[in-house]
């Protein structure tokens, strides 16, 4: 097999004198949807925010198309060719619907025209003079996602984007994570939700106490799914 | 009695043109404030004193350089705002985690040092510093009274430069990064903006509009180390009433306030000097967010 396009080893991870990573390994494949299942609290946002260099301290190792990044910082993460789009989705308030979109600059070449982009979110070109905070949830992180397309970022990471959303809202998200793996982007995927992660995701790891404490297929999940309940808790 | 304010007012004219004189300053110096504020979330107490760099840095290049005012409205701003720079890197970006009190105290202490090196190299008897040709000739007749070409030439330049920054933050990519990177700036670095730079920039930025405005008032007042603090603590009021960060606020507030001191000049003379600081009082107590200010 190929060399991961992101490969994961040993993360530790701290905010403040809080120690929340205590040795995360991950690798993500390019082309695959990884998620990253998890309780609250397991450290699964700490995971995306220390590999795009959003935590105040961190160690082990963080290699993206062999580049190591632990050190970096992250606008240099950024322009590596990683993209998070965050739990809190961060809709800048101040900016309208296309100010948003074309905040994030382009790191390479390959991401999506803002064309594409319209045509994947026809209800964002509806919107595209409206404040940016102005969007019903389901619009608002259906922008966060959209913004991170245009930046030619290989690897997107994506915080809990159903949280919150009406099942109708889910399963349109469904649909595009689908549609921009079509398109050889390569997501790695927050998620408390793993019937929805089930729908979209080629592999799941499970956190717990700031550790991976298991992988599985997706094609395995329907016989992992009491293992599933229990680590998760429903 | 309306004919007899009428009368007064026809009389004060004057005062209130004079007063939009004034407002240019205030203008220019409170929105290189709300610049600094709104992205660095640092009350940047030297600007006063950079304000006054920039007038004798014009003095410095005409007396020992033989350059004359229009190139040194460029470079004087240049190289104050070079000097920014320095401050940034070396000291204030180390303040940004903490409390506003540190970068004011920090800010406060610049501007003393400051001050004080120019007091000891120059005295605090001002140095002359003749307008440009261009603008020296005879005053222009508004009908009303005769305003000497320079002070037109001030309000002018400063409703330029206010209308250009404006510009800058809020119709260019540039100034969405400024705008989003107030909201959050991690997420603007974490997009692939070296927002450290641009930090560095803004405040150099702001501090050469201290200094532009240095230049401009270089020929009205005479060019001494105390130029800068005596007008910052109005600067400040006009900056409160404002709202600290908001671009259009402090511009808009600039020359109203301006204005608002020379009609008092020619109402109730006797509270010119203190109105804007009644107003800022009120508004502090009835909208502490400031007039144009996000609560």
């Amino acid at each position: 097999m190929a060399d991961p396009l992101l490969k994961v080893d040993g993360l530790q991870a701290w905010y403040g004198e809080s120690h929340i990573l205590h040795g995360v390994g991950i690798e993500v494949h390019e082309g695959e949807v990884v998620t990253l299942l998890g309780r609250n609290g397991a450290g699964k946002t700490t995971t995306l925010r220390a590999i795009m260099g959003l935590v105040g301290r961190r160690s082990g190792s963080i290699r993206f198309e062999g580049q190591e990044l632990v050190a970096a910082r992250s606008d240099r993460i950024a322009r590596a060719g990683i993209a998070l789009c965050p739990e809190e989705r961060g809709i800048f308030a101040s900016l309208d619907v296309t100010e948003n979109l074309l905040l994030p600059p382009v790191v390479r070449p390959g991401g999506l025209s803002l064309d594409e982009i319209y045509a994947l979110f026809p209800n964002l070109k509806e919107r595209a003079r409206s404040p940016g905070t102005r969007l019903s949830g389901g619009e608002q992180q259906m922008l966060a996602i959209a913004r991170i397309l245009r930046t030619g970022a290989k690897l997107l990471m994506l915080d809990e984007p159903t949280e919150g959303l009406a099942p109708v809202i889910v399963q349109q998200i469904g649909r595009t994570i689908r549609e921009i793996k079509q398109r050889g982007f390569t997501i790695l995927l927050v998620e408390q939700n793993f019937r929805f992660a089930q729908t979209v995701a080629d592999r799941h790891y499970v956190m717990e106490h700031g550790r991976v404490v298991d992988a599985v297929n997706n094609a395995e999940m329907a016989g992992a799914m009491g293992r599933l309940h229990e680590y998760l808790g429903v | 009695m309306i004919e007899e304010l009428l009368f007064q007012l026809e009389l004060g004219l004057p005062q209130v043109v004079l007063g939009l004189v004034n407002g240019a300053f205030y203008a220019l110096l409170s929105l290189g404030l709300a610049v600094i504020f709104g992205m660095l979330n640092v009350i940047n107490f030297a600007h006063g004193a950079q304000f006054m760099v920039g007038a004798f840095v014009a003095w410095m290049l005409l007396n020992w350089g033989g350059i004359g005012y229009w190139p040194a409205l460029l470079l004087a701003p240049l190289i104050v705002g070079a000097f920014g720079v320095v401050l940034e890197r070396t000291m204030i970006s180390r303040l940004y985690k903490l409390d506003h009190l540190y970068g004011l105290l920090l800010t406060f202490g610049l501007a003393l040092i400051i001050e004080g090196l120019f007091r000891n190299s120059f005295g605090s008897s001002g140095l002359p510093y003749a307008p440009p040709e261009l603008l020296a000739g005879p005053p222009v007749d508004l009908g009303f009274m005769f305003l000497p070409k320079y002070r037109l030439w001030v309000v002018v330049a400063a409703v330029v430069m206010s209308l250009l920054t404006w510009i800058v933050i809020e119709k260019t990519r540039l100034g969405a990064y400024l705008r989003a990177a107030t909201e959050n700036a991690a997420l603007v670095q974490a997009f692939g903006v070296n927002v450290p730079r641009m930090m560095t920039l803004t405040y150099a930025a702001g501090v050469a509009l201290a200094a532009f405005a240095g230049v401009l008032a270089a020929p009205i007042y005479s060019v001494n180390p105390q130029m800068g603090s005596s007008l910052i603590i109005t600067v400040f009021a006009v900056v409160v009433i404002g709202g600290m960060g908001s671009i259009l606020g402090s511009v808009l507030t600039g020359f109203g306030l301006g204005l608002v001191e020379g009609l008092t000049k020619v109402f109730y003379p006797e509270a010119s000097s203190t109105v804007i600081f009644v107003i800022m009082a009120i508004v502090l107590l009835a909208r502490p967010a400031g007039l144009f200010g996000r609560a």
